[in-house]
């Protein structure tokens, strides 16, 4: 048991922050205690844990200071939890590539989605899915550089940028029905394509994943509170 | 021979960090700054995606991010000047508060400076909350990255750098003794450092440099 009893995951259902952290701690066997936090009743372990955010994830490890910030924490568990499945690659110019490619797909390409959801009418809307289209073009590259012929971001197994991207499937694919177009498809982004197939199905990540109705409820929300 | 080129302007506070990282460890690079308004075919070549500096190349191959940057140094060089802790949890504690910092304490604090009116009153009720928890990070520290300085104060050396040429410049001042007792003597200690010491521009290159651009806005 040893470690693995130790860590408690602060949580909420769609949160595909959360569900990064939860991929990593399955792909390294980690058992954890999963404490799901109601967003809008925040609990006072929440706001003692992450008082300037009020956010999760929060992991906290045997009772030590929390950590936050789901990249950190990623790197946290693959420095503690280092010999199983290795997350970032050891060489300092791969990590240097992936914590890069990481902080794109978490700054502008997340942007991106933002953006659509708030732009009002089928023109905007369709000026936003050409940058939409150009970003997933880019990421394909960063795919078939980064694989090298292999089945994922990080080679023959989960890596850093398929945890970060993979884990956002969800609301890409919640995005795409509601629009009803593609963003990954078999012309502009073939491997990109073949690989959320792949990664969807992980069995490290299948439970990890938020359901539709969660889905729903988050971007009703986010309609009224951001609109 | 490892080749190191670091695009770069003097103003910029990203940039800064990875000199001061780049002269801590004692590596050798050539510097190369960029007219922002006129960027160089190479940094473009170099930074695609966000066109910034600054950039750090090394043997041909880009690292975009100054975050990204410095812990890539670290990593590289790992024997001269060790900037980020052994420890895991330290660790994530340094890089929360480095995000943290260029998130949401830098660009308040410069949009404080630059800002007016009611967008200014905004921007300093912001930095001085966000100052509050640094200040308080520093209660029981000589540095931000604890006894000795390290990766947390490359991150705020901005802060550092920058508290009193701007103050002298355009007479706001966010860094009060009273308020802000030991962000005020970790500044000090900071800029006493002899590679921060050391580097250009310094503090009185800075006042006059920031002078310039004041008078050519005509404020």
């Amino acid at each position: 048991m040893g470690k693995s009893c130790e860590i408690k995951l602060l949580g909420a259902a769609p949160s595909h922050f959360v569900n990064r952290v939860q991929f990593v701690l399955n792909l390294k066997s980690i058992e954890y205690e999963f404490i799901d936090e109601n967003l809008n009743c925040k609990s006072e372990l929440l706001l003692t844990s992450n008082p300037v955010h009020k956010k999760v994830p929060v992991l906290i490890h045997a009772n030590k200071p929390p950590i936050l910030e789901s990249l950190i924490i990623i790197e946290y568990l693959d420095e503690v939890y280092h010999d199983i499945h290795p997350i970032l690659p050891s060489d300092p110019l791969e990590r240097a590539h992936n914590r890069f490619w990481a902080n794109y797909i978490d700054t502008k390409y997340f942007a991106l989605f933002e953006e659509l959801r708030r732009t009002p009418g089928q023109e905007g809307k369709k000026e936003v899915k050409k940058q939409l289209d150009e970003a997933s073009e880019l990421l394909e590259e960063v795919f078939v550089k980064s694989s090298n012929g292999k089945a994922y971001f990080g080679g023959d197994d989960v890596g850093y940028i398929d945890v970060v991207l993979g884990c956002f499937l969800a609301w890409i694919k919640f995005v795409e029905k509601l629009n009803k177009f593609k963003i990954f498809d078999e012309v502009r982004t073939p491997k990109l394509l073949e690989w959320t197939n792949r990664i969807w199905s992980h069995e490290a990540l299948k439970d990890a994943i938020c359901g539709s109705e969660a889905l729903t409820n988050h971007y009703a929300m986010l309609q009224i509170k951001k609109p | 021979m490892e080749k190191v080129k670091l695009f770069a302007t003097w103003s910029s506070p990203f940039v800064k960090r990875i000199v001061w990282a780049l002269k801590l460890k004692n590596i050798e690079y050539e510097i190369i700054y960029e007219d922002l308004a006129n960027k160089s075919p190479e940094l473009l070549k170099y930074n695609p995606i966000h066109k910034k500096v600054p950039v750090l190349v090394h043997n041909e191959i880009p690292i975009c991010e100054s975050l990204v940057i410095l812990e890539y140094i670290d990593e590289t060089w790992k024997d001269a000047c060790p900037l980020l802790p052994k420890d895991p949890l330290d660790k994530a504690n340094e890089r929360f508060w480095a995000k943290f910092g260029d998130e949401l304490v830098l660009p308040s604090f410069f949009g404080y400076i630059m800002k007016q009116g009611k967008d200014q009153e905004e921007a300093k009720e912001a930095t001085l909350t966000h100052l509050k928890r640094i200040e308080q990070l520093l209660s029981e520290k000589e540095f931000l990255s604890g006894e000795s300085f390290g990766f947390l104060d490359l991150a705020f050396g901005w802060l550092a750098e920058n508290a009193r040429p701007l103050e002298v410049v355009t007479g706001l001042k966010l860094l009060d003794e009273n308020s802000f007792p030991n962000l005020c003597t970790w500044k000090d200690k900071f800029l006493e450092i002899p590679a921060i010491k050391e580097s250009w521009p310094d503090q009185e290159t800075l006042i006059l440099k920031y002078q310039e651009i004041k008078e050519s806005k005509g404020k």
